[in-house]
């Protein structure tokens, strides 16, 4: 039992996937493989909760192979807290984006195999301890999505989708030439250089290098968590995927960047992340207030989530620039709920739109009275989304929040000010648009009063699939111990 | 003595063999087409498999000919890349009226090419390249009733001429600037005169005629849209192969002692043939151009591998050829089959592709994203070992300017990829039966796009041959 088969069942899952025939088969592996994961991820926690007992080391379950070794790249994989927290991320968002997908029958084969490819890419993206691994993993993650939105979308989906793949490309480029620049400025007891992440961290790069190559992977990675003024691929993207991709881009994908952006960036070179901080904590703080403003502009549903995801992925960025323990703490824990969060909302918008065929918030109204889950899971995504209190939302953004106020600079206080007075924004379009789509008078644009009463509920694997990503969210709000405990240096 | 000669020629040897063989052939016996790429097909594999066994290093004829590990792994590299080629190309030869004669005049080229990599003498080299270019305007000529095959020979032999003559000038140059021709001795001569820069610029000039670099790639696009697919991916792949794999010997062996001076002049035409070649595919209709444009570009990259130091620059362009053989050829075998059935060569013939011929659109899509650079496929790997031996010299310039082409790229790859899965076509190309040898060929490619990358024993193997240098 190792930590590759984290890489390994995807990947079975995925040949077995072109092997299958007919939509049922295709169907079943999937979602067998995606169940397995889950079970697996969860042994794989169980085995870090063990080890760590004993063991002081920050990486466990640890695998290096040579791979390419006149480059000195090895295949070397572990976790600590943070990558299990957003395996466990993937793991469930990956379960729930199969089932929601459920009824999908246009190349079957083809979607789940590109579903389970991108997961594949995430699950090796979290583990890997090696840049290259890294890299190469992170690179994996893009194409699928220029597929599945390509192919399945709704909308402009061939620009949305070379929109998205164009951006995220230019992203992995600068992350590229910041991993180039970082490989050569190690230099190992052995006198080679290195893209092991824990000897790179003990090696302490020159600072002036380290100003030289930060911006390349910052805003590389910064790309894939819409760091502002590059974030316009996020609206886009998101309203023209399916919904599956919807829920994987913003659940997993973008938490890619996250990840990269603490990891690789702000870890690897911290002296400046120091001197750049300022920098991160303003686009930070634009893209917090700016996204909360467009959204409430907005109509469509799927875009109010995507702008606000936009707003949310500030947090993350503006906790990792405070750079102060809690507020890391609260960006992991903010990565972690969004994607839960996020993933729940574009599942029940996903709904939603099958039934009614409309996304914009105009033309449906009341649908409470005809599909009580729906609407159920619609309001708690919601309000997750808002931060009430026994949900995860709630719990990661105060973190985020108290780790910034302990920076006592006056300016980063006030963008700690200004972040938080963005929730007011959001809780007048997370409001309003629950308002108007759950409760009021049934209304659904293009049907009759009786037909819109025939609306059905949600289905079993709709139902499964909410109910799983209700409970990490739930779990996560009333027990934050949980999971900070796990994250926890 | 005897025995020697033998085993250090023997690939040439054999090469001589063959076409005597097939020469026979076409004039003692009336032998069906299908037969004969049948026996041609078969020599071509024992050519390939006579090249993995009994090597050494050694040199012939007072250092004219030269072998070592490394020389015998490219020139099986390329026997590799005659045999997919072959076996691409044999629905278009089935209907043609003269089988051995292609062959015959594909071999003259081959062994043309073996003799210049083997070459230890700036004349050996000339013939072997002489060799290995004029065929090829006879095959670029083969579809004989079209009139593009026919504007595309004159072009191709009217540019490679020219190209020739600047190697001559240059050539002519060196001896009169160090008083020999051998290679080994040349080095040793080069102080970095200025008449020695200009003899070097001249060869640099014929060289970049032949791999098709900006400013010198003019021909390509037009004679890579008239020849028949089976000669424009050899052009395209084996052909330029061959003269990057000597093109990275001379640089690194012969005129080290101009380095500084080559550096300079590489980190510039690296970047503005990836860039002229990127915009320029952008805008490509015929899949034919297109590739050809992207060739363009993909030499840009290799040129940026070359900035590196010796070692990691030969490992990673050595890896890097016999990568864009696998891909660059998938991608012609698709087009080339699709070619010999419907003769459609647009952009946009291929829309809706997908609905009739998954298994060839996902070929196409994976040679597509092996050349774009995209994990798993080899390609990745390809490019970022050529991008990290340019970066271990510390130009930042140049890696972030090739690392953002890569955006450019990626556009153009994808706009296949979109018109093969995406887009909707009124009248697509109908289903196609794949023969069996053209189906050999794909999985022969898709098998060495996956595996060359992802086992990182291939690359270790060709670094350290790359050691010799």
């Amino acid at each position: 039992m190792s930590l590759s088969l984290l890489i390994i069942l995807p990947l079975i899952t995925a040949v077995a996937l072109l092997l299958c025939n007919g939509l049922k088969p295709v169907r079943v592996v999937a979602l067998t493989g995606a169940v397995v994961q889950l079970l697996y991820s969860f042994y794989v926690l169980l085995m870090y909760h063990n080890q760590r007992v004993f063991d002081g080391t920050p990486m466990l379950l640890q695998e290096n192979h040579v791979w390419f070794a006149p480059l000195n790249i090895h295949y070397h994989v572990g976790v600590d807290g943070i990558s299990m927290a957003m395996i466990m991320l993937t793991a469930f968002v990956t379960v729930a984006g199969i089932l929601v997908s459920w009824k999908i029958e246009k190349l079957s084969k083809e979607f789940f195999f590109l579903l389970t490819l991108l997961s594949m890419g995430a699950y090796g993206f979290f583990i890997s301890l090696d840049l290259f691994t890294l890299f190469f993993f992170l690179e994996i993650a893009v194409i699928p999505k220029f597929l599945l939105i390509g192919i399945w979308g709704s909308g402009r989906k061939e620009y949305s989708a070379m929109k998205l793949a164009l951006m995220l490309m230019g992203g992995s480029a600068l992350v590229f030439v910041g991993l180039a620049g970082l490989y050569f400025s190690t230099q190992t007891a052995g006198g080679e250089h290195t893209f092991n992440m824990l000897q790179i961290a003990q090696l302490r790069i020159p600072p002036e290098t380290q100003l030289i190559f930060f911006p390349f992977a910052f805003v590389g990675f910064g790309i894939f968590t819409a760091l502002f003024p590059f974030h316009t691929w996020v609206p886009d993207g998101h309203s023209s995927a399916p919904t599956a991709a919807s829920m994987f881009l913003a659940g997993i994908s973008m938490k890619l960047g996250g990840y990269g952006c603490l990891r690789v960036a702000t870890l690897l070179m911290p002296d400046a992340a120091h001197a750049y901080s300022w920098i991160i904590i303003l686009l930070a703080t634009v893209a917090i207030i700016y996204g909360a403003f467009a959204t409430m502009m907005q109509t469509d549903l799927k875009y109010i989530n995507a702008y606000s995801s936009i707003s949310h992925c500030g947090f993350v960025l503006l906790g990792i620039g405070m750079m102060t323990q809690t507020a890391i703490m609260g960006a992991v824990l903010q990565m972690v709920s969004h994607g839960l969060m996020t993933a729940l909302f574009f599942a029940a918008i996903g709904m939603l739109y099958e039934r009614t065929h409309t996304r914009e918030v105009a033309q449906i109204g009341g649908l409470l009275k005809v599909m009580p889950f729906i609407a159920t899971v619609f309001v708690i995504a919601g309000l997750c989304s808002l931060g009430l209190p026994g949900l995860s939302g709630f719990v990661a953004e105060v973190t985020v929040f108290m780790g910034s106020w302990e920076n006592a600079d006056v300016w980063y206080r006030l963008a700690t000010i200004l972040a938080c007075a963005s929730i007011v924004v959001t809780a007048v379009y997370i409001l309003r648009a629950m308002g108007k789509v759950i409760m009021g008078p049934l209304q659904v644009e293009g049907a009759s009063l009786q037909q819109a009463g025939a609306l059905g509920d949600a289905g079993w694997n709709e139902k499964a699939a909410a109910g799983l990503l209700i409970i990490g969210i739930i779990a996560i709000g009333v027990a934050p111990f949980w999971l900070t405990e796990l994250i926890k240096q | 003595m005897a025995l020697d000669f033998l085993l250090l020629m023997k690939q040439e040897l054999l090469i001589t063999v063959i076409i005597f063989t097939l020469l026979l052939l076409k004039i003692g016996s009336d032998l069906s087409n299908a037969a004969v790429l049948n026996v041609a097909n078969g020599l071509l594999l024992l050519n390939l498999l006579a090249g993995t066994v009994g090597n050494q290093t050694g040199a012939l004829f007072n250092g004219m000919f030269f072998t070592s590990p490394l020389i015998v792994l490219e020139k099986n590299i390329l026997s590799l890349g005659t045999l997919i080629v072959s076996l691409q190309s044999s629905s278009w030869l089935k209907k043609h009226e003269h089988v051995p004669e292609f062959y015959i005049l594909l071999l003259c080229t081959l062994l043309g090419m073996y003799f210049m990599i083997s070459a230890g003498n700036l004349l050996m080299f000339y013939v072997g390249l002489e060799l290995s270019s004029i065929p090829l305007a006879a095959m670029a000529n083969f579809d004989l009733a079209k009139r593009r095959s026919s504007e595309a020979a004159m072009k191709f032999i009217l540019s490679s001429a020219f190209a020739s003559g600047l190697l001559l000038f240059g050539i002519s140059l060196v001896y009169g600037a160090t008083g020999t021709l051998t290679f080994s001795e040349i080095s040793s001569r080069l102080d970095g005169a200025p008449l020695q820069v200009f003899a070097f610029v001249l060869l640099l000039a014929g060289f970049a005629f032949k791999i098709s670099i900006v400013p010198f790639h003019l021909w390509t696009a037009d004679v890579y849209e008239g020849a028949p697919v089976a000669v424009t991916s050899w052009l395209s792949v084996i052909s330029k192969g061959s003269v990057l794999f000597v093109f990275v010997s001379v640089l690194y062996t012969v005129f080290k002692p101009l380095a500084g001076a080559w550096y300079n002049m590489l980190f510039v035409l690296s970047m503005v043939t990836i860039l002229i070649g990127n915009l320029f595919a952008i805008r490509q209709n015929n899949i034919k151009r297109f590739l050809a444009f992207s060739s363009i570009a993909q030499i840009g990259f290799i040129l940026v591998g070359i900035t590196g130091s010796s070692q990691p620059g030969t490992a990673s362009v050595v890896y890097f050829v016999l990568i864009y053989v696998f891909s660059n050829l998938a991608a012609f075998g698709v087009v080339a089959l699709v070619s010999s059935v419907t003769g459609r060569e647009q952009v946009s013939d291929y829309k809706g592709f997908y609905k009739t011929n998954p298994v060839l659109s996902w070929v196409l899509t994976i040679a597509l994203f092996s050349l774009a650079g995209v994990p798993p496929t080899a390609g990745f790997f390809g490019k970022f070992f050529l991008l990290m031996s340019g970066a271990g010299k510390g130009n930042y310039v140049l890696i972030t300017v090739a690392a953002l082409n890569m955006i450019i790229s990626f556009y153009y790859y994808l706009r296949i990829v979109k018109a093969v899965f995406m887009d909707a076509n009124e009248q697509p190309i109908e289903r196609l039966a794949i023969p069996v040898y053209p189906k050999l060929a794909m999985f022969i490619c898709v098998a060495g796009i996956i595996v060359t990358g992802l086992a990182g024993y291939v690359y270790d193997y060709i670094y350290s041959l790359s050691f010799g240098f």
